[in-house]
C-alpha cells in the first residue's frame, strides 16, 4: 500500500506531470489526483481508446499485444499503460 | 408406300353442318418390322444417361421493411460499478475504493506500471523526441554569428575649414553615389573662409568627390529625387531651396527667391509622391512648413505656419527641426519641433486651423530625427534631447518604448529598411548605436565609436547593409552591417507587429487609468466645493471681518503716523518762535 503512495509520489514530482489516474478494467477510476469531472471524462473516453488499440493489435497479430500507449497533442501528453486488470493514465505536459 | 384414305360424300351435302359422332376404332393400315431394314442399325450397350442428385434450388427476391438507424454518443458517466455500489453515494464508492486498493493484485500492477511509466515520463522529459532536428541547426547557425558592422570607407571634406555632415542622402538606383550637405550649424561660428560647398561621393573612390555641389549658401540638407536620379533639392542656411541636376553642373539650376522662402536655415526637406515627381516640401525653425514645385521655385505652392494656437501667426509658431512622409500615406505627414512635440498633420484639410491633426509631447529638447517603421507605419521613432522614442499614433499621451537617458546627445536616428525590429542612432560623442527591439530593450546590440567628434546625421542604403554617417569635422563614414542586422530573421516582423501591439495596449490601460483617476479627483473636488458652499454662508462673513480689520488698522495706523508728523511740526514750530522771539527779546 506504501509503496503505491510512493511511486504515484514519484511520478507526480517528476517535471511537467498534470494528473495521475489508476482505472480497473470495469472503467471506474480507482484513485485520481484530478478533479472528478475531468477524470470520470477522461477515464471513459480512454478506456474505449484502449480497448480499441488492444483489439486492433489483436485481430493484427493474434500473438501481439498492447504494452503502451502514448497520445501527444498540441497542449499535453497523454501516456496509457495498460495491464490485466488496471491501467494508468498520465497526462503530462513535455519540457520543451 | 403412301396411305391413301378415300372418302366418298354426296354433293348436295357439302356445306352442311358437321354432326360429329363416336366410332370404334378402325385399323387403317399396319406395317410390320422389315427385316432388311434392322441391318441399318446398331445394338449399343451401354447406354450414358446423365443424372442430378442435388437439390433443387431457385432464386427469389425479397424487400425487407427499412431498418431506421441513427447516431447517437454515449456519455459516460460512471462506469461498471458492482451491482451493489451505488455510484452517487460517496462512502459505498469510497469503500470500494479502498477494497480494490488492499488487493494484492492491485499492488503488484501498479508498481509494475509505475515504472514502466516513469521511464516514459523521464524520457520525455530528457529530450523531445519528436523535435525536428535539422531546423534546429539552422538557427543555431543564426544565433551563433554576433551583430556586427565595419566601416568601409570614410569620406572627408576636402577643404581646410572643416564643416559639418548635416545631411546626406543616397542615390536612389544603384546607390553607387552618396551625396553629403555640408554646413555649420553651430551659431556664427561658421568663419568667412568657409566653403560652401557640398558634395557628390562615389563610394568606391573616397579620395576625390563625383561632384561638387556649389549653392549660394551652405547646405543644411540634401535629398535626391526618388523619382529621377539625376535631380536633387537642397535646403540652405539662409533658408533658400535649391534644385540641382547632375548633368548640368554644379550651379543649381534653379533657385527659390529669398523672400518667400524660410527665414530660418531649411532642416528637412522630402520628395514628395506626385505625378510630376517635382513636388517638395521643406520645413525650418522659423516655424513654417512650405511645398514648393521645382519647377518654378519663385514661390512656394503652399505655406502652413505650425502655430498650435492655429491663427497663423509666425511669432507663436513652433520652430520645426524635422519632418516625416510616408509615401503610402500621401495626405498625412508629421513634423518635429524644437520644443519637443511632434505634430500629426493632414495637407488636405480643408482650413489651415484644421491642418495640424494632433501632437505628440515628449522630449524636452529638439527633436531631431523622426520617421516611421517601414514595415509598421502606424509606428514612428523620435530622437530627441538624450533618448530615442517609439510611438503609436494611437496614443497621444506617451510613447510606447523609449531607450534610457543616454549619455550624450542624440542627433539622428533612422529605422533599418530590412528589419523592422532594428533602428540606429549617433550620438554626439562619436558612437552610432544599434538597436535591436527583439534582442535586447535596455541597451543598443551594438556600439560603434565611429570617430572622435560628434556625428550629426545618418542613412541607411535601401539593401540595409550599408550605412552611412556624417561627422562634425566633415567625414562621411560608410559601414557596413553584418548579416545578422541586414537579413529579415524569421517571424520578425509577427514578433514586432506583437510587440509594438502589447506595448500600445499597455500605454493605452495606462492612460485610461490615469483618466480614471483625473475623473475620480474632480469628482471629489466637486463634492468638497458642495460641502464648502454650505459653509461659505458662515464663511462668507470671515472674509469681509478680515477685510474690514485690515482697513480698520491700515487707516488708523496712518492716522497715528499724520498725528505724530503733525505734532513734530508744531514743536518746530514753536521752538522757531521761541528763537525768533529770544533774538527779538535779544535784538531789543
Amino acid at each position: 500500500m506504501a509503496e503505491v503512495e510512493e511511486t504515484l509520489k514519484r511520478i507526480q514530482s517528476q517535471k511537467g506531470v498534470q494528473g495521475i489516474i489508476i482505472v480497473n478494467s470495469e472503467g471506474i477510476p480507482i484513485k485520481t489526483t484530478m478533479d472528478n469531472s475531468s477524470t470520470v471524462q477522461y477515464v471513459g473516453l480512454i478506456h474505449q481508446l484502449v480497448m480499441k488499440a488492444r483489439s486492433t493489435l489483436r485481430d493484427l497479430d493474434p500473438q501481439n499485444d498492447l504494452t503502451f500507449l502514448r497520445i501527444r497533442s498540441k497542449k499535453n501528453e497523454i501516456m496509457i499503460a495498460p495491464d490485466k486488470d488496471y491501467f494508468l493514465i498520465v497526462i503530462q505536459n513535455p519540457s520543451d | 408406300m403412301e396411305i391413301v384414305h378415300v372418302y366418298v360424300r354426296r354433293r348436295g351435302d357439302f356445306g352442311r353442318q358437321s354432326h360429329f359422332s363416336d366410332r370404334p376404332a378402325e385399323l387403317l393400315v399396319d406395317i410390320g418390322p422389315d427385316p432388311p431394314l434392322a441391318d441399318g442399325f446398331i445394338h449399343r450397350d451401354p447406354r450414358d444417361v446423365a443424372t442430378q442428385s442435388a437439390q433443387e434450388m431457385s432464386e427469389h427476391q425479397v424487400n425487407t421493411e427499412r431498418f431506421e438507424s441513427e447516431s447517437r454518443g454515449i456519455n459516460h458517466v460512471e462506469g461498471g460499478w458492482p451491482k451493489d455500489v451505488n455510484p452517487q453515494e460517496m462512502e459505498q464508492t469510497i469503500r470500494f475504493r479502498k477494497k480494490v486498493e488492499k488487493d494484492e493484485n492491485y499492488v503488484t500492477s501498479v508498481l509494475q506500471l509505475g515504472s514502466v511509466m516513469e521511464n516514459c515520463i523521464k524520457q520525455n522529459n530528457a529530450t523531445d523526441i519528436y523535435q525536428d532536428y535539422s531546423e534546429d541547426e539552422e538557427a543555431a547557425d543564426e544565433v551563433q554569428e554576433p551583430p556586427a558592422a565595419k566601416t568601409v570607407n570614410v569620406f572627408r571634406d576636402p577643404n581646410e575649414v572643416k564643416r559639418t555632415v548635416t545631411g546626406l542622402s543616397w542615390h536612389p538606383d544603384g546607390n553607387r553615389k552618396l551625396a553629403g550637405a555640408y554646413s555649420c550649424l553651430e551659431f556664427q561660428k561658421a568663419s568667412k573662409d568657409m566653403s560652401f560647398d557640398s558634395y557628390i561621393w562615389d563610394i568606391e573612390n573616397p579620395n576625390r568627390p563625383e561632384l561638387t555641389l556649389k549653392p549660394v549658401s551652405p547646405l543644411v540638407c540634401l535629398e535626391y529625387n526618388p523619382k529621377d536620379c539625376h535631380t536633387l533639392a537642397g535646403g540652405c542656411y539662409n533658408g533658400q531651396i535649391a534644385f540641382w541636376d547632375t548633368r548640368r553642373g554644379s550651379q543649381p539650376v534653379e533657385l527659390s527667391s529669398v523672400e518667400q522662402s524660410h527665414r530660418d536655415p531649411v532642416y528637412k526637406l522630402i520628395w514628395m509622391q506626385s505625378k510630376t515627381g517635382t513636388d517638395a516640401f521643406s520645413a525650418s525653425t522659423d516655424g513654417q512648413v512650405l511645398w514648393w514645385d521645382m519647377r518654378r521655385l519663385s514661390e512656394p505652392t503652399e505655406r502652413l505656419v505650425l502655430d498650435l494656437s492655429r491663427e497663423g501667426s509666425l511669432d507663436a509658431a513652433l520652430g520645426a527641426s524635422a519632418l516625416e512622409f510616408e509615401a503610402t500615406m500621401p495626405t498625412k505627414f508629421m513634423v518635429g519641433t524644437e520644443q519637443g512635440l511632434v505634430l500629426s498633420c493632414n495637407r488636405k484639410a480643408k482650413s489651415p486651423a484644421e491642418k495640424i491633426v494632433c501632437t505628440f509631447d515628449g522630449h524636452h529638447g529638439p527633436v531631431y530625427a523622426l520617421q516611421r517603421n517601414p514595415f509598421f507605419p502606424k509606428n514612428f521613432l523620435t530622437v530627441g534631447d538624450w533618448t530615442a522614442r517609439i510611438w503609436s499614433e494611437d496614443i497621444k499621451e506617451s510613447s510606447i518604448m523609449w531607450t534610457r537617458y543616454g549619455t550624450s546627445y542624440l542627433m539622428d536616428a533612422c529605422w533599418s529598411p530590412v528589419r523592422p525590429a532594428v533602428f540606429f542612432t549617433v550620438k554626439m560623442d562619436g558612437v552610432l548605436d544599434v538597436w535591436d527591439v527583439l534582442f535586447k530593450q535596455n541597451e543598443p546590440t551594438l556600439s560603434i565609436k565611429v570617430c572622435d567628434e560628434g556625428l550629426y546625421s545618418l542613412r541607411l542604403q535601401e539593401s540595409g547593409r550599408l550605412l552611412a554617417c556624417g561627422s562634425r569635422l566633415g567625414g562621411a563614414s560608410l559601414l557596413e552591417l553584418g548579416p545578422s542586422l541586414s537579413t529579415l530573421q524569421r517571424n520578425e516582423k509577427s514578433l514586432v507587429a506583437a510587440m509594438f501591439e502589447r506595448e500600445t495596449k499597455r500605454e493605452k490601460i495606462l492612460e485610461a487609468r490615469q483618466r480614471e483617476l483625473r475623473l475620480k479627483e474632480r469628482s471629489r473636488s466637486e463634492q468638497s466645493r458642495e460641502d464648502d458652499g454650505a459653509k461659505e454662508a458662515d464663511g462668507q462673513e470671515d472674509p469681509e471681518e478680515l477685510i474690514a480689520r485690515a482697513e480698520a488698522d491700515f487707516f488708523s495706523a496712518i492716522d497715528a503716523e499724520i498725528k505724530r508728523r503733525q505734532k513734530e511740526e508744531d514743536k518746530h514750530r514753536e521752538k522757531d518762535v521761541c528763537e525768533e522771539k529770544e533774538v527779538r527779546n535779544g535784538a531789543e
